[in-house]
């Protein structure tokens, strides 16, 4: 193990902290980033003012200055974001803890707000709430000419044609999508802060509309309002403090191109994908193998994703995350690997993964409304396309 | 108390169209003529999409913009069944597919004139060219009998 260059039991996330969750709040994303990092503050028993460190999504709109402002004007020393869309989800913990081991910062908080219920009108920048893909200009300069303009206007239809290879390459099915979405809508209905608690059968699902295929309704994530926030510290300090710490036992960010270019995403070999190289930088960084990890939690944006996901993060051999999933494989109790213990973002919310980081803290603290028994080891994965990253924590 | 604003406010409704740059301008020139052009490399004489000006595989900056076949197979497809923008709203349902062009390149364009049930993965299809605005050209695909 490189000890010159590792993150490796250094840092703990010691708060967690959210809104509820709605497909409507009707708050704005400055006023749901506040309450649930006050939330997380309060679960951590530290004062907003501690706050010395600052890790934002960069497509993040409530930014340093606005919460300067409103956390009483912590002395921040440090401040960055992370790249890009879901795919930076875990990052902010890898970047978080970065900054704490190099002693830059000792209490970082890291956040997603986000109004993107589907009638949660806020502005007209793609980045400012509802569907970023409904406010597109009408002149493109940047690389999503390739792909607009043919009327692949959004990221669930270019994941729609990413899941559509997996199946022409492995035979990947509707009942196996089914098997995800139904084992992570078991986790909702068990978890009442979710957003989807109605039962769904494999019928249903099928009989779910068409998206875009081989994506139905049921295979996508829901859309929602909601804000997490945590607060990540350093693990001397997270074991006086007010929790069992999560301790991020080992983190890693890649990127190689980025999964909406299709066309130069489908030229790269497997093995250089960036989820497969995060896996392998991650589990030698924490030396442990995938079948010790008790409870995984991926970017759950759409159901073949997950299956995919299983694969490049070495749960399933390549092009058997299918029969992975099936027959209840990613539930909480009777599961091969129990994933997405919160209903993830098919079924508790869209909050960009920091709902399923957050899901993660609780299962390592033994609090999950579906708690994996002894769970000491769980894996977060941010968005499984490109650039990407992951965490693993552990207890303490 | 003036009325929140809804996503009808801020629905992008007209066509939304490339913008051809000093990087693509050729792409765009040719499109019109009914060409399709792809950049290809001086030193190692492999072509790319999308164009650059750099070769990702030998980081040469010689180029050159040849004529391709415009020739390839269905790689990947989706049919899109909505939601999508209002400019593509009467087109659905429609596919998008990915050619895997003859030149070894990939290219995301849509096959006319093929229902959504005919699309296969591995399909051949050559290309061809509809202006869609004074200065753009896009470049489709039809099935090869």
């Amino acid at each position: 193990m490189p000890s010159h260059a590792t993150i490796r039991d250094r840092a703990a996330v010691a708060g967690i902290g959210q809104t509820r969750f709605s497909k409507g709040l009707g708050s704005s994303e400055y006023e749901m980033a506040v309450e649930a990092i006050f939330a997380a503050c309060e679960d951590a028993g530290i004062s907003p003012r501690a706050i010395d460190g600052l890790v934002r999504y960069d497509m993040e709109q409530t930014d340093e200055e606005q919460l300067l402002a409103v956390l009483g004007n912590p002395l921040l020393r440090f401040f960055a974001g992370t790249g890009w869309g879901g795919g930076g989800s875990a990052s902010v913990l890898v970047v978080a803890a970065s900054a704490i081991a190099a002693g830059m910062a000792e209490t970082v908080l890291v956040y997603r707000s986000r109004a993107r219920g589907k009638y949660s009108g806020y502005g007209k920048d793609p980045k400012q709430g509802g569907r970023y893909w409904e406010k597109l200009a009408t002149s493109l300069p940047g690389l999503n000419q390739w792909h607009v303009p043919q009327g692949l206007v959004s990221a669930f239809q270019e994941m729609a044609m990413l899941s559509m290879r997996h199946r022409i390459d492995y035979g990947t099915t509707d009942d196996q999508y089914a098997d995800v979405a139904i084992a992570l809508r078991e986790h909702a209905m068990r978890n009442p802060n979710a957003v989807m608690r109605a039962p769904m059968t494999r019928e249903e699902h099928h009989a779910s509309r068409m998206i875009s295929d081989p994506l139905r309704l049921y295979d996508c994530n829901i859309e929602t309002d909601g804000a997490v926030a945590m607060i990540v510290t350093s693990v001397e300090r997270a074991r006086d403090l007010r929790q069992p710490p999560a301790v991020i036992l080992a983190g890693a960010m890649a990127a190689g191109s980025h999964h909406i270019r299709l066309s130069t995403l489908f030229e790269r070999p497997w093995e250089e994908d960036s989820p497969v190289r995060v896996a392998r930088q991650l589990y030698e960084m924490a030396g442990v193998k995938p079948s010790e990890i008790r409870a995984a939690f991926f970017y759950d944006f759409f159901t073949s994703l997950v299956i995919i996901a299983l694969e490049q993060y070495g749960f399933a051999p390549r092009g058997e995350g299918g029969p992975f999933v099936a027959d209840g494989g990613l539930s909480f109790d009777r599961g091969r690997l129990p994933c997405n213990t919160n209903g993830g973002q098919l079924s508790e919310a869209f909050i960009h993964g920091f709902n399923n980081t957050t899901e993660a803290v609780r299962q390592i603290r033994g609090t999950s409304t579906s708690q994996v028994p002894g769970c000491d080891l769980a894996l977060v994965a941010g968005g499984n396309t490109d650039p990407t990253g992951a965490v693993i924590l552990r207890r303490l | 108390m003036a009325k929140a604003p809804t996503r009808d406010d801020f629905m992008t409704v007209d066509l939304p169209l490339p913008q051809p740059t000093q990087d693509n301008a050729e792409f765009y020139a040719a499109a019109k003529r009914g060409e399709l052009r792809l950049q290809k490399c001086g030193a190692c004489g492999r072509f790319r999409h999308y164009p650059r000006p750099v070769c990702p595989h030998c980081l040469s900056r010689e180029l050159s913009w040849e004529r391709a076949s415009g020739r390839g197979t269905v790689y990947t497809w989706t049919i899109v069944r909505g939601p999508t923008l209002p400019a593509f709203q009467h087109k659905l349902p429609y596919n998008v597919v990915d050619v895997l062009l003859d030149e070894g390149v990939h290219f995301v364009s849509e096959v006319l004139d093929c229902p959504p049930e005919e699309i296969r993965a591995g399909m051949p299809v050559e290309a061809t060219f509809v202006p869609v605005a004074d200065d753009v050209t896009l470049v489709k695909f039809r099935r090869v009998a």
